[in-house]
This record gives structure tokens, C-alpha cells and sequence, in this order.
């Protein structure tokens, strides 16, 4: 077993936050890892990025070899285009798609997420939506590692352990923020891989990505979103996809409703 | 079997606080940083290991070679460039050698991430006549810091251990060991060896020499420097963590038995003669189209040696000097791949995306700074003129929205810089630097400069703290930092004082003007804490 991610963010955004959890999980995994990362100059607001490869062999090279990364995982969307030449020919990108905007020449957010479009496998989040509905601006590392967990050979529940440890000296209400950070990160992430593996375009998908609320989407609810646009009324919702967002989505499609029940997941608001 | 999850730095410094030292020493410097922080967090609380950081590397030198004459174990930190500074003590201490454990930990960055050149330190250790230990990896790191400083006790010799950005800045997962005790203090009683008068210079120079035979003999023998021959017509010799890249593309490459390459791993310097004279020896004798690969993370240090003036004869020599690796930047498991598959190296695409230095924080004081700077060089009419600035976060004041700076050289240079052009006639002749690089190499020019009355403007950002490297303690600011400045021979007069803000902006244009006209030493100080400093 093998990993490649490459981080990717602004300094500043707590890159070294995910590669904290990862290794741990990684360690307690009983695996071996790598991890390179950016101090000094560059750690003022610039690009920054970390090399981690987990392996239950011994890993070599501190750095990831190019078209070598299962994932690139960024908290940032224009950065996450930065180290696309390392992504394997299946690797994953997950990405937040907010930006962060501290250069004058920052391109047109469509021009990003245009060429984010393009990568072969997406998984993006709005990082900064669901960070605050989760408590705290500041936990969209947190959403993106959670994006990106299903794509970790590491168990969520390990993740989680190591989130909760590092904000553990900070207080209980900040550990409780990052987790539901981490969680509807999860939650939303699945919920654009079951989107794409709908067959839904990846713009269509995208548009949804952009309305997805951490409220209305829960873990593991991935089969309802697929039922939903693939069962007998899919047609019918994709013509309205751009009405709709996931907290009408069941409403506009009963049989997806009564699974919904059935599982006992998805809406929590389910009355409204 | 402790295992703990350690940055390259920090597997050092841990392997320092398990040798039993008394104190670490040096000035921060990325990436080299880690490795006193990870002390001063770790060390017991009874104040038992001193963690000091000395106003620059050339003290943090002094003290360490004055901790190892007590006969106690002392650790110096530094970054490649700061050796610059170290320079002098560090190859007289080669002379008076060490007393207790004394282990020089450099970093050196190649591909400069935060540095203004890629000098590689196992050319000064060479220079020194002192043994280089490089390890490959985080376990290395732990183990031959271990090693160094039994070896700096046994040769009684200063050691290097030599890091680059890439190990200094990885973590992974690292076996520890029993720490051993403490030396008593124990007293160096030889004034001879330790007062170099040329009389006992030149006998401390020879003794030098007459260590090295058993520093070769070392080396030779040490397990760190591994040979393993195979059949291929190829031979790597691969130093530090070179041999990770090394190893990583073998794994994809993987070659037919007859085809793998042998392997020269260095990673203790001077290097081994009579091993690499053997490696070189089999693989010559492999025949036509018999090569030598050499890969290091830094200068062609080794291949520079193995090729002399002439080159090997009978086997063609690879590597950075022949273009089979880029000359500059530091090596990656790409480019090993493609120096081993005999590939060009291609240039480094440019990007279509935007670049994204660092900058200055939001709210910065130096922000504030530079924008009454400019703001008051324009009032001024001044046509000619300029900012010498320094090593800082500052230093940032390069980029939009400020391009405020015209030169940033050295640590201190900004000083002397603009001394020396006011001195060549440049009039206004301004020098940006901050606290802690003023109180690091700031002083000593301004000291000559004031006794002169040299017409420059030296503005000192003060934000009480060094910044750029995290944050860690400066050695004089606000008051304390004013009174060096007038005990320097500063006139009080032209000892102007501003807090950096938006709102002061008309005052320090006003106070900048005044001083720029001034045809004298003047000194501003620009104090407000670091918006990181609470």
C-alpha cells in the first residue's frame, strides 16, 4: 500500500494542521510516512504545499515523484491547480472552492474553476460555507481534510481522533467546531462523488457543490444522492437542476424521501 | 523502543538533549530553526540545559566552543549563510579543537526557499579540516547527532552535522534511544592550546593535521558510508539524501540483475578514499561505456573531487558539471530518475498561473512604514538616491503593492551599504532593517558610520521580535534598542522615534523628510510590535 497527497494552500491556512492528523492516523495506522513542509519566508501569506507519502514499506523520497499523487488535497482552489502535474492518471483532486484572494493578478473564479473542471477526478467543497456553519471560519482545513478522508487509506475515526487531539489544548467548543467541520466536509464530499458518479456533468455538479449546505447533507447518505439521479425521476430533476439545492432535492423526489426515512439520515430539518 | 514522530530538526535536537548537553546556541535561521526551538520546549524544567539564542551565529559559536572549554557538551545552530558569519571562530575552533562534545548542526537550502544563495557547508567543513556527518533521513538525523558528539569527544574536534531544507523540514517516524548523562564541568587547563598566539597556533595547526589521518580512518570504517557492487556498468555514488531519490527511482526503474548500478552511499566526510578508490576501480573495470553517476543535494562537492582538475580516466563522470543533473536547485526523485535513464533535464516550465509570493501580513507596521517611505522620497524631488534594505520579513517590502527596496544582501548590509554609497556621493542614502538583524550585524557599521557623521538614514522597523523565523526573542528593542543606537554615537537630535500607523502617516512623512534632508547620521525608529506578538 502506497499514498502520494500533496497539501496545498496559502500560508496561513493550516496545511500543517491536515498533515498533523494524517500522520498520526498514519502512525497509529502502523504504517511508515514522509512528510515534507514549508517554514520560513514562504509561510507569509505565499503559496505553500506539503509532500506526504504513507507506505507500509519503507518510503524513500521525502518529496512525491511527479504524476505520482493519489490525491492533492488544497485548501485553496487556485492552488490546487498549482500541483496539478503531480496527479497520478487516476489521482483525485479535492479542493475548496473558495478563494483566497491576497494577489492582484488572481484570475477570474470561473477561469479556476473552469480548469478544475478539466482535472480528470474532482472532489470540491465550499470550504468557507460549511467552516461556518460549522462554528468557525477558520476550520475550512478541516472541511477539506474531511473532503478528502474517503480518499485516505486511513479510517475516518482514526482522523477524527487526531483532530480532536490537536484542538484539544484550544477547548472543548473548538474541538467541536473542527469535528463538525471535518464532518460536513465528509458528508459534502461524498455528495459530489456520488453526484459525478450519477453521471451528472461535472459543471452540473459543481453548481450544486456551490449550494451545498453541511445542514441538509449527512455522512454516508452517498446511495440517496445517487438514487435520487438515477431513479425513475431523474430526468425531471435535472431539467430543474438549477432551482433546486439538496434541501429541496428530496421533496421534488418522493421515492428519495422515503429512503431518506428509511435510513434515517439526510434531512434534519426535515419538517420544513 | 520509543518511536516518535520528528521533523529532521528535530530528531537533532533530540539527539543533542540525549547526549547529555548543557546548552544549544546559535541565531535562527529557517530552515535551521526547529532545531533550538525543539530544545527549548523539550529540556528539562530545572534549567539544567541553557537554550540561548545569541545576537548571531558568530556568538552562538563562541559560547558553544566556551560551554565544550568547561568540558560540557554544547550544540550551535545555524543556516548555511549564518556559518558566513560563524566563519571565524569556526575554523580557529578547528585549531584549539573541542574539550567537551561540541557539534555544529548547519542547514544548508538548496533551491533557496527562504535564503539568498544555495552554499553548500561540507565545503567549509573540508575547509575546517573537521569531519561532516549527513544524514539521509529523520533516523539518521537522531543517530548521527548521537555519533557526533562521541566523535567530537573522542578526536577532540568541533563536528559538523549538515542538514538540507528537505530533511531539516520532514517529518517521519523516529526509533529514540537511552539518553546517556551529563559531563562534569570540567575545565580545559591547557592555555597553550587555547591561546592561539602563532606560536601555538601553528603547534595547534599541526596537531590539526595529525588528527586527520584518524578522521580518514573514521570515515573508512564508519557504517554510515555503504558500498554495495552489483553488475551493472553503471556506478552511483549518492551523498545524504540523495540516496533516497536514488533509491526511489531504482524502484521504479526495476532493472534486470545485470543492469542494476552499484552503489557508493557517502554520507561521513572527508569521504573515504580507499572505498571510493575501490568503487571506482570495479566499476572501470566493467569496460566500455563504464559510468559514474555522482548525485548530491548541493554543490558537485564530491563530483568536484572524484574529477580533480582532469577528469577519471576510463570512466565518464555525471552529474551536475556535466548537465546529466541541473547545475542549481535542489535534486528531486524526478530529476534522479531521468540523470539515471540518461534523460535530458528539461527547464522548469513556466507556469500559467499566477505566482503567489509571500508577503507582508495585513496590518504589518513595516507596511506602514514603507508607505510613508515612499511617500516622503517623492516629496523629497529626490532623482537619484536609495533603500538599502536587509534580512527580514521586511525584506518583502520588495513586492507590490510597496517596491520600496533597492538591495538586500547580507545580514547588516544595509548599514553599511548605504554608508558606502553616501560615501560615493548618492544622496538620500536610506537603510531599512529590523531590531533583531540591527542588533545581529546592524551595529558595527553604524558605530563607524556615526563617528563619521556619514550622511545616511538608517530606519529601524522595530517589532520586537524576529519574525520571519517565528517569532523568537530579539536582543534589544523599544528603549533598550534606542540607547544602543545613541550609545553607538548617534546624535539625540537625529534619533527620531514613530509608531508605524495609518493615521501617523503624515507625521513619520514629515519626520522622514526632515531626516532625508539632514545631511548626517540620523536614526528612525519605527516601533510597533509584530500584529503576531501579543
Amino acid at each position: 500500500m502506497n499514498a502520494n497527497i500533496l497539501l496545498a494552500g496559502v500560508g496561513g491556512q493550516g496545511i500543517l494542521s491536515i498533515a498533523f492528523v494524517i500522520d498520526n492516523a498514519a502512525l497509529e495506522a502502523g504504517l511508515r510516512f514522509k512528510q515534507a513542509e514549508v517554514h520560513g519566508m514562504a509561510q507569509r501569506g505565499g503559496a505553500v504545499q506539503s509532500h506526504l507519502r504513507l507506505s507500509d514499506t519503507e518510503v524513500h523520497s521525502d518529496l512525491v515523484p511527479e504524476k505520482r499523487a493519489d490525491i492533492v488535497l488544497s485548501v485553496e482552489p487556485l492552488e490546487a491547480l498549482r500541483y496539478t502535474h503531480y496527479l497520478s492518471d487516476s489521482g483525485v483532486t479535492v479542493t475548496s472552492l473558495t478563494p483566497f484572494v491576497n494577489i492582484s493578478s488572481y484570475p477570474e473564479i470561473d477561469w479556476v474553476y473552469d480548469r478544475l473542471l478539466a482535472l480528470p477526478r474532482l472532489v470540491a467543497v465550499d470550504a468557507a460555507a460549511l467552516a461556518r456553519e460549522a462554528g468557525t471560519p477558520r476550520a475550512q482545513n478541516m472541511v477539506v481534510l474531511g473532503a478528502g478522508a474517503d480518499y485516505l487509506p486511513l479510517a475516518p475515526e482514526s482522523l477524527e481522533r487526531y483532530v480532536r487531539q490537536l484542538f484539544a489544548r484550544k477547548g472543548e467548543k473548538i474541538v467541536d467546531q473542527n469535528l463538525a467541520a471535518f464532518r460536513a466536509g465528509r458528508a459534502v464530499g461524498q455528495y459530489h462523488t456520488a453526484l459525478l458518479e450519477s453521471g451528472l456533468s461535472p459543471e452540473d455538479a459543481l453548481s450544486l457543490m456551490r449550494r451545498a449546505s453541511g445542514r441538509d447533507i449527512v455522512l454516508d447518505s452517498a446511495p440517496i444522492w445517487r438514487e435520487a439521479f438515477t431513479g425513475p425521476r431523474a430526468a425531471s430533476l435535472r431539467a430543474r437542476l438549477q432551482e433546486i439545492d439538496p434541501k429541496t432535492l428530496l421533496r421534488l423526489n418522493d421515492e428519495t424521501a422515503t429512503l431518506a426515512r428509511e435510513r434515517g439520515s439526510v434531512l434534519n430539518d426535515g419538517g420544513e | 523502543m520509543t518511536k516518535k514522530v520528528l521533523l529532521g530538526d528535530d530528531a537533532v535536537a533530540l539527539a543533542a538533549l540525549h547526549s547529555g548537553i548543557n546548552g544549544v546556541f546559535g541565531y535562527p535561521g529557517t530552515p535551521s530553526t526547529e532545531i533550538f526551538e525543539y530544545i527549548a520546549q523539550h529540556r528539562p524544567k530545572d534549567g539544567s540545559v541553557v537554550a540561548n539564542w545569541a545576537a548571531n551565529e558568530k556568538v552562538g559559536l563562541e559560547e558553544a566552543v566556551g560551554m565544550s572549554f568547561a568540558g560540557r557538551r554544547a550544540l550551535v545552530t545555524m543556516k548555511h549563510v549564518g556559518l558566513n558569519v560563524a566563519a571565524d571562530p569556526f575554523m580557529n575552533a578547528a585549531i584549539t579543537g573541542a574539550h567537551g562534545g561540541l557539534v555544529i548542526a548547519v542547514a544548508d537550502d538548496p533551491s533557496m526557499h527562504s535564503s539568498q544563495n544555495e552554499q553548500d557547508s561540507r565545503y567549509f567543513a573540508d575547509f575546517g579540516l573537521i569531519p561532516c556527518l549527513e544524514p539521509s533521513n529523520q533516523q539518521e538525523a537522531y543517530d548521527m547527532t548521537r555519533e557526533a558528539f562521541e566523535l567530537s569527544e573522542r578526536l577532540e574536534i568541533p563536528v559538523m552535522v549538515r542538514l538540507v531544507t528537505r530533511l531539516a523540514h520532514s517529518r517521519a517516524d523516529v526509533v529514540v534511544r537511552d539518553p546517556c548523562e551529563k559531563n562534569e564541568l570540567n575545565p580545559a587547563h591547557d592555555p597553550a592550546r587555547w591561546t592561539l598566539l602563532p606560536v601555538n597556533a601553528r603547534v595547534g595547526y599541526r596537531k590539526l593535521l595529525d588528527k586527520q589521518p584518524a578522521i580518514n580512518a573514521y570515515s573508512e570504517s564508519s557504517p554510515f558510508n555503504t558500498l554495495a557492487l552489483n553488475d551493472g556498468r553503471l556506478g552511483v555514488i549518492a551523498t545524504g539524501i540523495a540516496h533516497n531519490y536514488l533509491q526511489e527511482a531504482l524502484a521504479d526503474l526495476d532493472l534486470s540483475p545485470e543492469a542494476r548500478p552499484s552503489v557508493l552511499h557517502l554520507c561521513v566526510y572527508p569521504a573515504p578514499v580507499e572505498k571510493v578508490r575501490r568503487f571506482v576501480a570495479e566499476i572501470r573495470s566493467r569496460g566500455d561505456g563504464a559510468e559514474i553517476l555522482v548525485l548530491e543535494d548541493g554543490y558537485p562537492f564530491i563530483e568536484r573531487q572524484l574529477g580533480g582538475l582532469l577528469g577519471l580516466s576510463g570512466v565518464r563522470l555525471r552529474g551536475r558539471l556535466d548537465g546529466s543533473l541541473p547545475r542549481a536547485g535542489e535534486l528531486s526523485p524526478d530529476s534522479a530518475l531521468r540523470a539515471l535513464r540518461g534523460e535530458i533535464q528539461p527547464p522548469p516550465l513556466p507556469s500559467a498561473l499566477p505566482p503567489r509570493p509571500p508577503a507582508l501580513c495585513k496590518g504589518c507596521p513595516h507596511g506602514d512604514t514603507y508607505t510613508a517611505l515612499s511617500a516622503a522620497l517623492k516629496e523629497s524631488g529626490a532623482t537619484a538616491g536609495a533603500v538599502f534594505s536587509d534580512i527580514g520579513c521586511y525584506t518583502l517590502g520588495a513586492y507590490p503593492p510597496y517596491e520600496a527596496i533597492d538591495t538586500c544582501l547580507d545580514m547588516g548590509a544595509s548599514v553599511s551599504m548605504a554608508a558606502g554609497a553616501a560615501d560615493g556621493g548618492l544622496h538620500p542614502s536610506l537603510a531599512v532593517l529590523g531590531d533583531s538583524t540591527f542588533m545581529h550585524s546592524g551595529m558595527t557599521p553604524l558605530v563607524g558610520a556615526a563617528k563619521r557623521n556619514c550622511p545616511i538614514t538608517v530606519i529601524i522597523v522595530d517589532n520586537g521580535t524576529v519574525a520571519m523565523t517565528g517569532r523568537q526573542d530579539t536582543m534589544a528593542t523599544g528603549d533598550a534598542l534606542e540607547n544602543v543606537v545613541l550609545g553607538l554615537g548617534v546624535a539625540r537630535e537625529h534619533v527620531r522615534v514613530l509608531k508605524p500607523l495609518p493615521k501617523a502617516h503624515d507625521e513619520m512623512v514629515r519626520v522622514l523628510r526632515e531626516e532625508i534632508a539632514y545631511q548626517g547620521t540620523s536614526v528612525i525608529l519605527a516601533r510597533r510590535p509584530c500584529i503576531h506578538v501579543r
